[in-house]
C-alpha cells in the first residue's frame, strides 16, 4: 500500500494550524531578539492558551537605533507630498488587514465592538496625517519682522531619532496615533510596544512592511519598557523620546539619562477616550512636539 | 636563489629554473573551503567584554593605517587625516595608529603633518589599484613615493598575471618592487577579491613572501570583496607556514570592509589563534581602514560612560 493510501476516501485527517512566530519589525526585517528571550502573552480568544512575544534586549534597541539613524537621511529628504503619498499608502495595507488586527485586538482582551472600533480609528488616523504630511510646514512657519535689512524665516526640521514608548492601551490605536505624527514630520522612531499587548503592534509592523515606508523609518520592539528605555534614554545618537503613560518613577530617570545628550523629552498620559478624539488626536500640535524650528537670516538686496 | 631583491625571503631547496634566473619553488598546500570558512566565522564567535575588550580595541587602534585613497584627496583633507591618526581622540589613553595610507603625491603633506611622532606614512604605489602599467612605470612609481619620503609602500600585483599563471611575473615584479624600496617597508597587496579561489590566495601570498615583501595585504578597497575573515585566515596560515619553515615573520594588513569594532575583535582573535602573542603588535599587523577608526572611539567611550554613542560627536576624516 502506498504511503497516504489511507487517507483518500477515508475522513479528512485533521490539519495541523500553521501559527505564527512573532517578531520584532527592525530595519525592514522581521527580527527575533538578539538574546533570543521570549515573554508570554496569554491569548484571551483562546482558553488559558499562551503566545511567544521576542523580549527586547538593549543590543536590539542599539541595533533599532542604528537602523532609525540610517533611514534619517533618505526619509527626511523625501518630498513633504510623498511622504504623505507612503503615509496613505500604510492606511490602505492596514485596511486590508482590518480583520486581522481586529483579531489581534481581541486576542489581547478587547470585545469584538471594541476592537473594530479602534481599528478603523487607527486606519483614520493614518490617512488624516497623511493629508498633513505637507501642510504642517506652512502652518509653523513665519516670515520674522526684524529691523534691519534682512529677511528671517522660521521652518521646521525634523529632530531625528525619536524612541516613543507606547502607551499600554489603546494598543493599536495609542501605537499609530504616536508615531504617526512623528514620522510625518520627517523623522524616524523606535517604538517600544505596549506591554499590555504587544501582539498588535506586530501585526501592525506586517503592514508597515508593505506599505513602501523605506525600511528602518519604523522600528518596532516588544519586551520592558524599564529594561530597555533607559539604555535608549542615554543613546547619543537618540534625539528626543516621546513618552506616554510612562510611570513617574521611570520617567524620571529617563529624563536623568536624556540630559547629557540635550534630548527633547515630551512625556504625557492620555486617557483612552482622548486617543479616540480625532479632532484633538490629529492636530498638527502632535506634529509640532517633534520638529526643530530653524530661522534663517538672510540679507535683503541692495 | 632569487638573482632579484634582497633574496631574504627565498627558501633554498626546492628550485625551479628560468631565463637564466633560480625560482624557489611556489607550490603550496589547497585550501579546504568549507573547513577555513568554519574556523574563520568560529573564532568570530568569541565574547570579549570588559578590559579584554577595551585592551584589544586600544591595540586595534594603534594598528590602524589610516587611508584615504580617493580621487578627491586634497592637502588639507591629508593633514586632517594626520591629526587624527596623531590623536584620535581627545582621550590621553588613545594611542595614535600606526600610519596614514595616501596617494604618493601626498606623501610630503603627510610627511610634514607626522614629522617627529610614531605616525608612519605609508603610499600606494605600482599604478594603485590596476597594477596594469609597465613594470617600468610602476618602479618609477614606487622610487618617486620613496624619495617623497614615505616609509611604506603599499604594492598591487599584477592580477592578470596571477591567474594567467605567470608565477614567475608575479614574483620578478615584487622582486623588483622590493629592491625599488630600498628601505622602506613593502606591504605586497594581493587585491584577493579578484583572485577568484582560496588555492590562488595562499598561492599569491607564498609568492609575495618569497619575492620578499614584509607584510602581505588582502585589498585595495576599490574592489569588493574586500578582506574577509576566511582570505585573512588563509593569508594568515601561509604567514604562519613560512615561519615555521624560516623562521622570518611576514606582517599582515587585512584592509577594506573593515567597518565595526567587533570586525577588528574578530580579525585580532585570528592573529592571535593562527600566529601568537608574537604578531599583535603594529609591526607585524595592521588594519587598512577609514572609517573603522571611529566605530571603535564610539565602543571605547560606550565603556567609559556607559552610554551608547552617536556619530555627531566624532570628527569626521
Amino acid at each position: 500500500m502506498a504511503l497516504g493510501d489511507q487517507d483518500s476516501g477515508g475522513e479528512a485527517r485533521a490539519r495541523v494550524g500553521v501559527r505564527k512566530a512573532y517578531k520584532m519589525f527592525v530595519g525592514g526585517a522581521f527580527v527575533r531578539s538578539e538574546s533570543g528571550r521570549y515573554t508570554q502573552v496569554r491569548d484571551h480568544s483562546g482558553a488559558g492558551a499562551v503566545e511567544n512575544i521576542p523580549r527586547a534586549s538593549r543590543k536590539d534597541g542599539r541595533d533599532a537605533v542604528l537602523a532609525a539613524a540610517g533611514a534619517l537621511g533618505g526619509w527626511s529628504a523625501r518630498a513633504a507630498y510623498n511622504r504623505g503619498q507612503i503615509l496613505y499608502r500604510l492606511a490602505e495595507m492596514l485596511e486590508a488587514r482590518r480583520a486581522e488586527l481586529a483579531a489581534s485586538l481581541e486576542r489581547g482582551g478587547l470585545d469584538a465592538g471594541a476592537a473594530e472600533r479602534e481599528v478603523v480609528s487607527a486606519i483614520d488616523r493614518a490617512v488624516a496625517y497623511a493629508g498633513w504630511a505637507d501642510k504642517y510646514q506652512s502652518l509653523f512657519s513665519s516670515l520674522n519682522p526684524v529691523s534691519g535689512p534682512h529677511f528671517t524665516f522660521t521652518v521646521p526640521e525634523p529632530m531625528g531619532v525619536v524612541v516613543i514608548a507606547a502607551p499600554p492601551r489603546p494598543a493599536l490605536l495609542g501605537l499609530a496615533g504616536a508615531l504617526l505624527p512623528v514620522i510625518t514630520a520627517g523623522n524616524t522612531c523606535v517604538v517600544l510596544a505596549s506591554e499590555a499587548d504587544p501582539r498588535t503592534a506586530l501585526v501592525f509592523g506586517e503592514a508597515l512592511a508593505t506599505s513602501d515606508l523605506p525600511g528602518g523609518v519604523v522600528n518596532l520592539l516588544t519586551g520592558q519598557l524599564a529594561e530597555v528605555l533607559p539604555h535608549l534614554a542615554a543613546h547619543m545618537e537618540v534625539a528626543a523620546l516621546d513618552l506616554h503613560g510612562v510611570d513617574a518613577a521611570l520617567a524620571k530617570r529617563l529624563e536623568e539619562a536624556a540630559a547629557a545628550s540635550v534630548k527633547r523629552v515630551r512625556a504625557r498620559s492620555l486617557g483612552e477616550a482622548e486617543w479616540f478624539d480625532d479632532g484633538a488626536a490629529t492636530s498638527p500640535r502632535w506634529i509640532e512636539r517633534f520638529v526643530e524650528m530653524k530661522t534663517i537670516w538672510h540679507p535683503v538686496g541692495p | 636563489m632569487a638573482t632579484f631583491g634582497n633574496g631574504s625571503g627565498a627558501t633554498p631547496g626546492a628550485v625551479g629554473q628560468g631565463r637564466g634566473i633560480t625560482y624557489p619553488d611556489f607550490s603550496s598546500p589547497t585550501v579546504d573551503k568549507v573547513m577555513v570558512e568554519e574556523r574563520a566565522a568560529g573564532l568570530g564567535k568569541r565574547s570579549i567584554k570588559g578590559p579584554a575588550k577595551i585592551a584589544g580595541l586600544k591595540l586595534a587602534i594603534s594598528m590602524m593605517d589610516l587611508t584615504t585613497l580617493e580621487g578627491k584627496d586634497s592637502p588639507g583633507k591629508v593633514q586632517q587625516l594626520c591629526q587624527k591618526a596623531l590623536r584620535p581622540h581627545e582621550r590621553a589613553d588613545i594611542p595614535p595608529c600606526a600610519a596614514v595610507c595616501v596617494y604618493p603625491k601626498l606623501v610630503p603633506v603627510a610627511k610634514r603633518a607626522v614629522e617627529g611622532s610614531t605616525v608612519k606614512v605609508a603610499s600606494v604605489a605600482t599604478a594603485f589599484p590596476s597594477g596594469l602599467s609597465t613594470l617600468e612605470v610602476k618602479l618609477a612609481d614606487v622610487r618617486q613615493a620613496v624619495e617623497l619620503g614615505a616609509d611604506e609602500i603599499d604594492m598591487v600585483i599584477d592580477r592578470g598575471a596571477m591567474l594567467a599563471g605567470e608565477y614567475r611575473a608575479v614574483y620578478d615584479e615584487i622582486a623588483a618592487t622590493k629592491e625599488a624600496c630600498g628601505h622602506a617597508h613593502l606591504k605586497v597587496i594581493l587585491e584577493t577579491g579578484e583572485l577568484g579561489s582560496y588555492d590562488r590566495v595562499r598561492k599569491a601570498s607564498r609568492i609575495a613572501i618569497l619575492a620578499g615583501a614584509d607584510f602581505i595585504k588582502t585589498s585595495t578597497g576599490k574592489v569588493t570583496p574586500a578582506a574577509t575573515p576566511p582570505v585573512t585566515l588563509v593569508m594568515l596560515e601561509a604567514i604562519r607556514d613560512h615561519a615555521h619553515a624560516t623562521g622570518r615573520r611576514i606582517g599582515m594588513k587585512p584592509a577594506g570592509g573593515i567597518r565595526t569594532a567587533k570586525q577588528a575583535l574578530h580579525y585580532l582573535v585570528m592573529v592571535k589563534e593562527t600566529l601568537g602573542d608574537a604578531w599583535l603588535t603594529s609591526d607585524l599587523f595592521r588594519f587598512g581602514a577609514s572609517t573603522l577608526l571611529n566605530d571603535v572611539l564610539m565602543q571605547l567611550e560606550k565603556e567609559r560612560t556607559g552610554a551608547y554613542q552617536g556619530g555627531d560627536y566624532f570628527s569626521k576624516d
